[in-house]
This record gives C-alpha cells, sequence and structure tokens, in this order.
C-alpha cells in the first residue's frame, strides 16, 4: 500500500526510465473480520454448524419421505413422494457443502503462499541416460545395427511386424462378421409391400375401402398381415409405412408413368422421409403439403410429393394402388424405389426393385 | 482423548506407510497450492456431475431391462394399459412408477448429464478464452477434448436407452446419418444395428457402450486430466507476484478439500433440487418407440441440437435448382445430410482439437505459459472464439425454428431462410464486433495506466480551466493492465540465401508469417514506463 510514493520514484529516476514496468509482487493480505474479531468467528462457527445441522435435517426428511408417504397404486402420491425424497437430498447435501465452504471462507487460514514451478523438460542427463537404456535395450534384443546379419534381423523385424498388424483380424473379422446381422444391402430396396396387399388403419389392421377416404381426409396406413409377423414386425413396419390421402382430382397433377397409381383423387406416399427417416406424419390439408416434424421438409403431395422446402431432396415414393372386388384399397406393387434415406448404392437397388416387384415381387 | 485418537491415527499412519510408503504422497498432496478464482470451478462442476452420474447410474441399473423383446404393459399407469412396448421401455416405467425414489433416480441421471456436457463445454471455453491450452498444456486439451466427445456420446447412449418414441426417432436419425456416409455407410449401419433399423440388438448394444465402454474411458481419461493438471500446476490470472515460474494460492489441504470438496456437495444439492421439481424426459407422456408416429416439437437433448440444427438448415436445392444431394457414376452422394452432420461437425470439432497448434504456429513462441491471458488481450483468439460460439447458437436457434416459430408468431420457412443466411453472415459479425471490442478495452486500459482514474472531482485552474482530477492506479491495479505479452507478427528468413538458393521450408514458413499476421498485425501494445512518465509530463 505504499503505492503512493511509487510516482515519486520514477520522478527522481528520470532520464533512467526502466523498458519495462516492474512486478509488484503479492498484494498486501486484507485481514477479514473473523481474523480480527473473536465474535465475529465465533459467529461464523455458529453459522457453519447450523448448515451441518440444515444438512441432517435435509437426510431425516428424506427418510421420512421414503418410509411415511404411501407409494402403492397412486401416480400422483409416487411423484409427490419422489419430490419430497429430492427435496430431502438437495437438504443434506447443500447444508454439508455450504457449511464447508463457508467454514474455509471464513476460519480456515487465507493468506496466499507461493511455490516455485519446476521446468518440465527432464533434465539433459536424465535424457541422455533414457537415449543410453534404450539402446542398450535394442542391443540386448538383438535388433541393434552392430552390421552383420542384418538379414537375419531384417526377417524378425519383418515377420513381427506383419503378425501384428495381421492378429488383429482374427478377432476382428469374426466379431464384426457377427455384429452386422446380415450384410445383404438389398433389403433397403424392399418392403413388405406386394401386389393385392390391402392398405389397413395404422395401428388396429382394419382394412380401407375407398368410399371410407372422403376428399382432404389422410389415414396412416400399414399392410395387411403386418401386426400377425412373428419375427421382424418392426422392422416390417419401419419401412412399410404408408400415408394414404384423397385430394380433389381436379387438384392432383399426375405424374408421367404414373397414371394409373392412383384412384380418383386417393394417392399413397412412403411416411418415411427421403432425408433421414423421419415419419412424415404433419399433413397441411389447405395447401397438401406432408411435413416431417424432425427437419421440416415439406413435400407437395397435390404434385407428385416433390420437395417444396426443406432439406429433402428427393420426393416421397409413391405406392401404386387399385380398388380390389369388394371395394378395398389394395396396393399394386412394392414401392417402385427405395423408401427412406438416401445411400451410395440406393440407385443400383432401385432397378433391381422395379424389375422384381412389378412381377409380383419374388426375391 | 486427544492423545488416544493421536495415537490411534500415528499407529494407522504407520501401519499403511510402511507398506504403501504413502507418506511421500502425502507430503507432495497435502500443500500443493491452487490459485482461486471463480472460473475454475466450471471444471470442478463437470467433474462432480459424472460423479452424481455413476452414483444415480449404478441404481437405475439395478431396475432398468436392456431388451427389445416385446411386452405388454401391465403397471399402473392408466395410459399405458395393454400397450406393447419392448422390455426397455417397460423397465423405464415400472422404475418411474413401481420403485420409491426410482422417478428420482431418473430424473437426477438425467439433469445430472445435461449438467455434465453443459459444465465440459463452458469450462471448455473457459480454457478457450484465457489461453490456458498452450504450452505445456496442449495434451492436457486434447485430453479434455476427447473428454468433451465422450459426453456426447455417454450423454446420447443413455438418451436412447428407453426405448421411447422420442429417442426412436432420434435413432433413426442416426440410421438415416450412417447410411449416407459413401461406399461403407450402409454397413456400418448393419453393423451397428445388428440388421435393419430398429432390430433387437441395439439397446443391449448400447447399455453396454452407455455402462462400461463410455464410462471407463472417462474414469481413465478424468484420472489422466487431474494427473497432468497436478503434474502442470495449475495455471494463474495475471497479478502482482504472479509469473510463469510460480504460482500463487492456497493449499489443497484444508483450503481446497474444505472449498472443493463442500462444492460437489453443492452441485450434487443443486442437482437434487432440479430433479425433484422439475420434470424431465417424460418418456411415459412420449409412449414406446413405434416407426409411425411422431410428434411436432422433437428435440433432442441439448448437446445434440447443433447437429440437429444443421439438418434442419441445410436445404435439400440451393435457390431451387442445384440439388444438393449428388447422383455421380449411379452411386449417391446425400451432401444434404453429408455436410450437416459428418464434414460440419468434422470441421467444427477437428478445429477445437487443433487450436493450441494453430495458435502456436501464429505466435512462434516455445515458453512455457503459466499465466492467464485476460481475452481482450488476445483479440483474435476472442474474436475466433465467440464467432465460433454464434455459429454454434444459430445451429442451436434452427434446431428449436419449430418452437420459435410457434412462440414468436413467425413463419417457419422465413425463419429458416433467414438462419441459412446468419449462419454465415452472424459469426463473420461477432468476429468483427467482438475485435473492436477487444481493441477498445486495450484502448481503456492504456487510458487508464496513463491518466488514472476518473475521481469526480472537479478542479479550476487559476488561470480558470477545469478539469477532473484523475487520481493513478496503484502498482499492482497497473501491473494487471500492463503484464501482457506483446506478441509482434512473425519475421521469417527470405525465400533465397545470398547464393540464390531456395531454402526448404519457405513455404510452411510463408503459413505461419500469414497465421502470425492474422493474429497480431493489428495489436495495441500495453504502456511502457517510457510513456506513462511523458504522460505525466504532459500533464504537469
Amino acid at each position: 500500500m505504499s503505492t503512493a510514493d511509487k510516482p515519486v520514484d520514477h520522478e527522481s529516476t528520470h532520464g533512467d526510465v526502466p523498458d519495462s514496468f516492474e512486478d509488484p509482487g503479492l498484494p498486501y493480505h486484507r485481514p477479514r473480520r473473523a481474523d480480527v474479531d473473536p465474535k465475529a468467528a465465533n459467529k461464523a462457527e455458529r453459522q457453519v454448524a447450523a448448515l451441518f445441522g440444515l444438512s441432517i435435517l435435509g437426510t431425516i426428511l428424506a427418510l421420512g419421505a421414503y418410509f411415511m408417504i404411501d407409494m402403492t397404486g397412486e401416480i400422483a402420491s409416487i411423484r409427490f413422494a419422489n419430490m419430497m425424497i429430492g427435496l430431502g437430498i438437495f437438504l443434506a447435501m447443500m447444508g454439508i457443502g455450504l457449511g464447508a465452504i463457508h467454514w474455509a471462507k471464513t476460519l480456515m487460514r487465507d493468506h496466499e503462499m507461493v511455490e516455485e514451478r519446476h521446468a518440465l523438460r527432464s533434465s539433459d542427463e536424465a535424457r541422455a541416460g533414457a537415449i543410453q537404456n534404450l539402446q542398450d535395450g535394442v542391443e540386448d534384443s538383438g535388433l541393434g545395427s552392430d552390421g552383420s546379419g542384418t538379414s537375419r534381423r531384417g526377417l524378425l523385424k519383418g515377420s513381427l511386424i506383419t503378425a501384428v498388424l495381421a492378429a488383429p483380424l482374427a478377432l476382428l473379422v469374426p466379431q464384426i462378421g457377427n455384429m452386422g446381422g446380415q450384410w445383404n444391402t438389398r433389403e433397403f430396396a424392399h418392403t413388405m409391400w406386394r401386389q393385392g396387399m390391402r392398405l389397413t388403419r395404422d395401428p388396429d389392421g382394419t382394412p380401407i375401402k375407398a368410399a371410407d377416404v372422403t376428399i382432404g381426409s389422410a389415414f396412416h396406413v400399414i399392410p395387411d398381415g403386418l401386426n400377425d409377423l412373428e419375427h421382424g414386425k418392426i422392422e416390417a413396419k419401419a419401412k412399410a409405412v404408408v400415408l394414404l390421402i384423397r385430394l380433389d382430382p381436379r387438384d392432383l397433377k399426375i405424374q408421367p408413368g404414373r397414371e394409373d397409381w392412383s384412384f380418383d383423387g386417393i394417392v399413397a406416399y412412403s411416411k418415411i422421409c427421403t432425408h433421414v427417416g423421419c415419419p412424415v406424419a404433419l399433413y397441411e390439408q389447405q395447401t397438401h403439403h406432408l411435413l416431417c416434424p424432425c427437419h421440416q421438409s415439406t413435400f407437395d403431395v397435390a404434385d407428385g410429393a416433390k420437395v417444396v422446402f426443406g432439406p429433402a431432396k428427393r420426393p416421397l415414393p409413391q405406392l401404386p394402388i387399385a380398388i380390389d372386388d369388394e371395394g378395398y384399397i389394395v396396393a399394386k406393387s412394392d414401392f417402385h424405389e427405395p423408401i427412406g434415406s438416401s445411400y451410395w448404392t440406393r440407385l443400383k437397388n432401385t432397378s433391381d426393385g422395379l424389375s422384381g416387384d412389378t412381377e409380383g415381387g419374388s426375391h | 482423548m486427544g492423545a488416544r485418537v493421536n495415537a490411534v491415527a500415528g499407529g494407522t499412519a504407520n501401519w499403511v506407510d510402511e507398506r504403501t510408503s504413502i507418506g511421500g504422497f502425502v507430503k507432495f498432496f497435502a500443500r500443493k497450492l491452487f490459485p482461486d478464482h471463480w472460473s475454475f470451478m466450471l471444471g470442478e462442476v463437470a467433474l462432480y456431475s459424472f460423479i452424481v452420474l455413476l452414483l444415480s447410474g449404478v441404481f437405475l441399473t439395478a431396475f432398468f431391462v436392456p431388451s427389445m423383446t416385446i411386452v405388454t404393459y401391465d403397471g399402473p399407469l392408466a395410459t399405458m394399459q395393454g400397450v406393447e412396448m419392448s422390455e426397455a421401455f417397460a423397465s423405464t416405467l415400472h422404475m418411474s412408477f413401481e420403485v420409491p425414489g426410482g422417478l428420482l433416480m431418473r430424473q437426477i441421471h438425467h439433469w445430472a448429464a445435461l449438467l455434465f456436457t453443459a459444465a465440459i463445454l463452458t469450462h471448455m471455453a473457459r480454457i478457450f478464452f484465457t489461453g490456458a491450452f498452450r504450452k505445456p498444456r496442449e495434451l492436457n486439451w486434447l485430453v479434455g477434448f476427447t473428454l468433451m466427445i465422450l459426453s456426447l456420446a455417454a450423454g446420447f447412449s443413455g438418451y436412447s436407452l428407453p426405448d421411447d418414441v422420442l429417442s426412436g426417432n432420434g435413432l433413426r436419425i442416426i440410421e438415416g446419418v450412417t447410411r449416407s456416409i459413401p461406399i461403407l455407410g450402409e454397413y456400418v449401419s448393419y453393423w451397428m444395428f445388428g440388421g435393419e433399423f430398429p432390430g433387437e440388438a441395439l439397446i443391449p448394444r448400447l447399455f453396454t457402450m452407455h455402462i462400461l465402454l463410455v464410462p471407463g474411458l472417462i474414469l481413465g481419461l478424468i484420472a489422466l486430466h487431474l494427473f497432468l493438471v497436478f503434474l502442470h500446476k495449475h495455471t494463474q490470472y495475471p497479478g502482482g507476484g504472479r509469473t510463469h515460474k510460480n504460482v500463487v494460492g492456497l493449499p489443497l489441504f484444508p483450503v481446497y478439500t474444505a472449498k472443493a470438496g463442500g462444492f460437489f456437495f453443492v452441485v450434487f444439492g443443486v442437482i437434487a433440487l432440479v430433479s425433484a421439481v422439475f420434470t424431465i424426459n417424460p418418456v411415459w407422456n412420449y409412449g414406446p418407440y413405434d416407426p409411425s408416429p411422431v410428434s411436432a416439437g422433437t428435440q433432442p437433448d441439448w448437446y445434440m441440437l447443433f447437429i440437429d440444427g444443421g439438418l434442419r438448415l441445410m436445404p435439400g436445392w440451393l435457390f431451387d435448382v442445384i440439388p444438393t444431394e449428388w447422383e455421380l457414376w449411379g452411386y449417391t452422394i446425400p451432401m444434404n445430410v453429408l455436410v450437416p452432420a459428418v464434414i460440419m461437425p468434422g470441421l467444427f470439432f477437428g478445429f477445437l482439437a487443433l487450436y493450441p497448434w494453430i495458435e502456436a504456429w501464429a505466435t512462434g513462441d516455445r515458453g512455457e505459459k503459466h499465466v492467464l491471458d485476460r481475452p481482450r488481450n488476445v483479440p483474435v483468439r476472442t474474436s475466433l472464439g465467440v464467432a465460433i460460439i454464434t455459429f454454434y447458437v444459430v445451429l442451436v436457434l434452427e434446431a428449436c425454428n419449430d418452437i420459435i416459430a410457434i412462440l414468436f408468431h413467425v413463419s417457419l420457412n422465413d425463419l429458416t431462410l433467414f438462419l441459412r443466411v446468419a449462419v454465415f453472415v452472424l459469426p463473420v459479425l461477432a468476429y468483427l464486433i467482438t475485435r473492436r471490442i477487444c481493441l477498445g478495452l486495450q484502448r481503456k486500459d492504456r487510458e487508464l495506466v496513463l491518466h488514472g482514474k476518473e475521481t469526480g472531482r472537479i478542479v479550476r485552474h487559476a488561470h480558470g480551466e477545469y478539469v477532473e482530477v484523475h487520481e493513478p492506479l496503484d502498482e499492482h491495479e497497473r501491473w494487471i493492465l500492463v503484464s501482457y505479452d506483446d506478441i509482434a507478427p512473425l519475421e521469417i528468413a527470405p525465400e533465397y540465401n545470398d547464393r540464390g538458393v531456395r531454402r526448404k521450408g519457405y513455404k510452411w514458413d510463408r503459413f505461419k508469417q500469414g497465421l502470425s499476421r492474422f493474429y497480431f498485425e493489428h495489436r495495441i501494445s500495453p504502456v511502457t514506463p517510457q510513456e506513462l512518465e511523458e504522460a505525466k509530463h504532459a500533464h504537469h
């Protein structure tokens, strides 16, 4: 705190000003109230003890809530008990924490101390020793380069490196080979839909008559028989879900080559987004737009489910539909392209899917 | 009594020491000094929330069944009666509504996970802005960076375990992103899911990853992280008596044992309070995973928002004519997925991981740095940091675009179009503005050193001039404002030597010089004693 006379120093040494300021050293330690006033110290001690006491109360509260509140049955009472136990834990922890910190801040000695740092670099001696030890080791192993027998050692090194590089394959190939379950990526291109398979409501599986689908309505659809699958039901559903929508036929722009894929304004599109595969679940009746809630890709149902906004690039795949003898809506084939998100060999799969499925789906 | 206790303690200490030579460790650790500053707590918050995660997680594993086998719900929750669901989801409901305190433990675990990732990122920002990553701490920056990545892996794998409809859609997005990777993607997807999505393997696999692999790695790396902190000794903020060669602070025992130990209980207490009062991830409202339904307002946990935001931001068509999903030679390359979900995070994280080296090339400084920078004194670094945070925040906002659109009655599409521009423009603006602010603050510091603090006292000179009296700074105040490194841009050796021979490594040096100019071309030098002298004479 003798700062006032520092400038005077500078004045007196005028003409000989240092290049940089000098580190003034550690500041003066200001005592706290509890350092100088025993009453304040006693008060701080009582506060710390009170906080620890609060913690004990918190523990009692948590245990009390656990044992006293009836937690069988009623959801509301279970949630109440959880809250009371939580508040008890809060007090139990907070009391200890604040008590300890208050103790440290008021009663423990707070004179800052100085410790020197040491360069992390090892001494030259230690480094030389390390290098010597490694050289000795290399020599002992027979790999040292003393001029003779290089071919033998070369063989040793080469075979060791090859063996070490190859050995993980013994472990990894069977592991990775089995973890995939299967590797046939053509599965991506096929769904459960077949010629003549009825479109049914999700989740109860009741078939849908064309007459049920009024203009402006949308149905969440699963293939008939999906609910009866013993295995792979959820995987099949993840690919086969469809949205069935009826537009005013005057609004519907039929896509070239798909003239017979719809019926009197009724169209069916895959519900799986062509961006990264979320269900495109939101239908705006007024605009005929389908919106994916995950990333807001927007598809125009009236115009081949083409992308009008958002991160998707491709239209939703269309499921060709027809009406069977009893008036129910049925699929005419599987999708003609892979549904869902894009992948490397998607176009290769497309041609396979097309030829395989229009003939009735044999794969 | 005291003597008896002392004798017993002494005897025990002797017994242990004779078998472990622990005396040396205690001597080394007990009075190790740590500097004091509130910002040093951020890393502690991360550590303590991890401990809370371990404690609550052990409880959850006692009740969670990591199985995708379908069961029919039969429990106290009326809305789920008779619903088909995986055992994972059913056991989550069971532990929430039939195990006393189970719901609380789930909430503590989830809140602690959110705090864990938040504390890591905030801690990382503190390290970044104060330059604590500089030599010798570059390796520890990498350890911390890896911990950050692992915390995201831990969070995401745990978030997906209840097998509810929200997290299930998150997994489907992961499947879509994985499949988008050229050549390997389809196979990696099969490898992860054990076949087609969703399969029956995923939840058990995520469970093992979540409770063994990732926390094991985190635990090991935390040990390494703390070991390096002890080895390097903690950094300190500038101030009188604090140099690159010493550490000024209070001892581990008793002060930091009480403060840091106490702080663990505070962190635990706060998590318990939040968990008791605020519901998080009410999977019983979402329902079990089903590939068909999804609701509006589907946001992942906050730490994944920036990737989700990127996916929302990236258009499938540029200006409605250029597709971002490419079809080349019969193969599909979905850049609309790869750019936001693979390439952008790769560059973002890559830049963060390499940052200590980038700055070291720019400064060319080889010395150990133990005194922290005041962010204003390194304007370019600070501005880069703010620009990165701005970029991140734009992506987070975009991930919440549907919620923002509803809350503020704006068009979702307009908001997205705006943010598509903002993601490029705002970081640049943030950079420029932050740099101006830093330079302004540095000039203010110079002003303070040269002319002192305003006192509010106005005096009138004999010749009638009114002036405000300025009080010079004391030497401690002044030291903080003048004791920073004034780094000039790198000078490099010329390309050709006297004999006209081109030297090796010139291009690399040119790169480093360019970087250095970018960092240090515009700089405000600290006041020198000479300048202070002159300022004083100008006054009198």
